[in-house]
């Protein structure tokens, strides 16, 4: 893009390269007329190097001049066409961003209907759709794999696509949802609140036991009276966790920060903030209605 | 006495018409850049590194991030459809030096800037196969553990504001360590990232 500060610029550059090429026609023409000598034609110069290596004096070569005036042709017509002297746009009117919006405008021709396509039917029926599948498929990887992982089984602190264990709900739309606006889940630290490292301990122990696991009984009672104070907002008086907070069910024994009792007793005394980015902007929303049908089939096909 | 032997046997002569030469395609393609607007003004709303993204950025060099990650998205839709709007000039008017980089073994970054969330880099710096088991970026697990080195901050900022722009002012470079009081290198790197082109946004 040419948008100099002043205009003397463009005269500038103009300048530089016709009087290159000016120059050059100067230098061909000159020397090409000046005839040498006949006596001195393929006589040395008097240049001797490393005892026997000499320069002879001898015309230019034809083909070489040809190729020289080939070369200025090329340069004045390459001038003419493409943008290059100055701000002059050159007679094709080519330019980088024209020829990117022409790659662009065409691959939305070939692949625009086939997204419009996806758009006016529903995520149940596109994840029945095997070839809305494959196309789901790239997207996922190439958009959500990194945090989700290839096989959408998730890692430590990025959700498990395939678990039937929905933070914010499994439905289609709740699912579409998520991948075009995001989600921000946001645990609060409870240590203060809970009395320190003691009362964090007792309310873990009652939480690790909403699952069935082995706790210290007496711990986990003394846990459930802070835990009906303070996390039943939240993760509701059973535990069972609240999809329109993306408050986690702790009933499920299926841990998004790890399950290990001291895991459990840092997501209650630190706290956690999951984030997950949104896409409308970035994907377009035909986009993430195969990626929403794509996640959805892998918990609703059976043969996923 | 003919120009060739002349300029063969006068070297000052020979010095003056060689740079000339080689300098004549630099002064219609290289000076021109100082002098347009797209070159030399910053996109909207691109701003000066903070002083914490900016000891990111010079960890992100100490660390040859650069050596693998390229930071120029090229205007072809093979890239446009993975990274997001193409690069322009105007994004890089603070970059001193640029990190455009030459080769991907990974990703380019100039678009990542919100991709994934602060949690995930941390994770993702600390150990990639955390997140994604088939990376073969090498682990950065002492980001986290070493505190920013705040002593020479100011003595940056200063630097970048004799190299062409007048980017900080005299009361950002006051507050600068305190801003970066307490912080670690994976906070500053994080925050250099999450920075990276966020002004040009590809909207479907």
């Amino acid at each position: 893009m040419s948008d100099f500060k002043s205009d003397f610029w463009s005269w500038w550059i103009i300048a530089i390269a016709i009087g290159g090429i000016a120059w050059c026609i100067w230098l061909l023409t000159t020397n090409k007329n000046r005839p040498i000598a006949a006596e001195s034609i393929g006589k040395p110069m008097g240049h001797v190097w490393d005892g026997d290596l000499q320069e002879l004096n001898n015309p230019m070569p034809r083909w070489w001049i040809i190729k020289f005036y080939v070369l200025i042709v090329f340069a004045l017509a390459y001038l003419a066409l493409y943008p290059g002297l100055g701000t002059f746009k050159g007679f094709l009117g080519w330019t980088e961003t024209g020829q990117y919006e022409t790659e662009m405008s065409a691959a939305k021709a070939q692949y625009g209907p086939l997204y419009d396509k996806f758009l006016g039917e529903s995520i149940p029926a596109l994840a029945a759709d095997e070839k809305a599948l494959r196309t789901g498929e790239r997207l996922f990887v190439n958009n959500c794999a990194v945090c989700h992982g290839s096989d959408a089984r998730g890692a430590r602190g990025f959700p498990n696509l395939r678990d039937h264990d929905w933070l914010y709900g499994g439905t289609p739309d709740n699912i579409k949802t998520t991948i075009m606006y995001g989600r921000n889940g946001v645990m609060p630290a409870w240590e203060a609140p809970l009395g320190g490292e003691a009362g964090v301990n007792e309310v873990a122990n009652y939480v690790m036991s909403l699952s069935g696991r082995k706790v210290d009984a007496e711990l986990a009672s003394k846990g459930k009276a802070k835990f009906d104070m303070f996390c039943t907002g939240c993760h509701m008086p059973t535990g069972t966790g609240n999809q329109a907070l993306g408050a986690p069910n702790l009933t499920d024994n299926i841990w998004l920060y790890g399950g290990t009792p001291a895991a459990i007793k840092h997501s209650i005394a630190a706290g956690r903030s999951g984030k997950m980015p949104a896409h409308s902007e970035f994907l377009g929303e035909a986009r993430v209605q195969v990626l929403a049908a794509y996640v959805y089939s892998l918990t609703h096909n059976s043969e996923k | 006495m003919s120009i060739q032997d002349k300029t063969e046997t006068n070297v000052g002569l020979l010095i003056v018409l060689s740079l000339v030469v080689v300098i004549w395609g630099g002064l219609a393609q290289i000076v021109p850049l100082f002098f347009q607007n797209s070159t030399t003004e910053p996109v909207e709303g691109l701003e000066p590194y903070s002083a914490l993204r900016l000891e990111g950025r010079d960890i992100y060099i100490r660390e040859g991030c650069v050596g693998c990650h390229s930071q120029m998205v090229r205007p072809f839709r093979a890239e446009t459809e993975r990274y997001g709007h193409y690069s322009v000039a105007g994004e890089y008017i603070y970059d001193r030096p640029f990190l455009w980089g030459s080769k991907r073994t990974g990703p380019d970054l100039q678009r990542v800037g919100g991709r994934y969330s602060d949690d995930w880099h941390r994770v993702h710096l600390t150990n990639p196969r955390d997140v994604v088991p088939e990376s073969i970026m090498p682990s950065y697990p002492w980001l986290a553990k070493t505190k920013l080195d705040a002593s020479d901050i100011q003595d940056k900022m200063h630097a970048l504001n004799h190299v062409a722009y007048k980017a900080y002012s005299a009361e950002q470079i006051a507050a600068a360590p305190a801003e970066l009081e307490g912080k670690t290198e994976l906070d500053a790197v994080v925050a250099y990232l999450q920075g990276l082109g966020i002004q040009i946004k590809v909207t479907r």
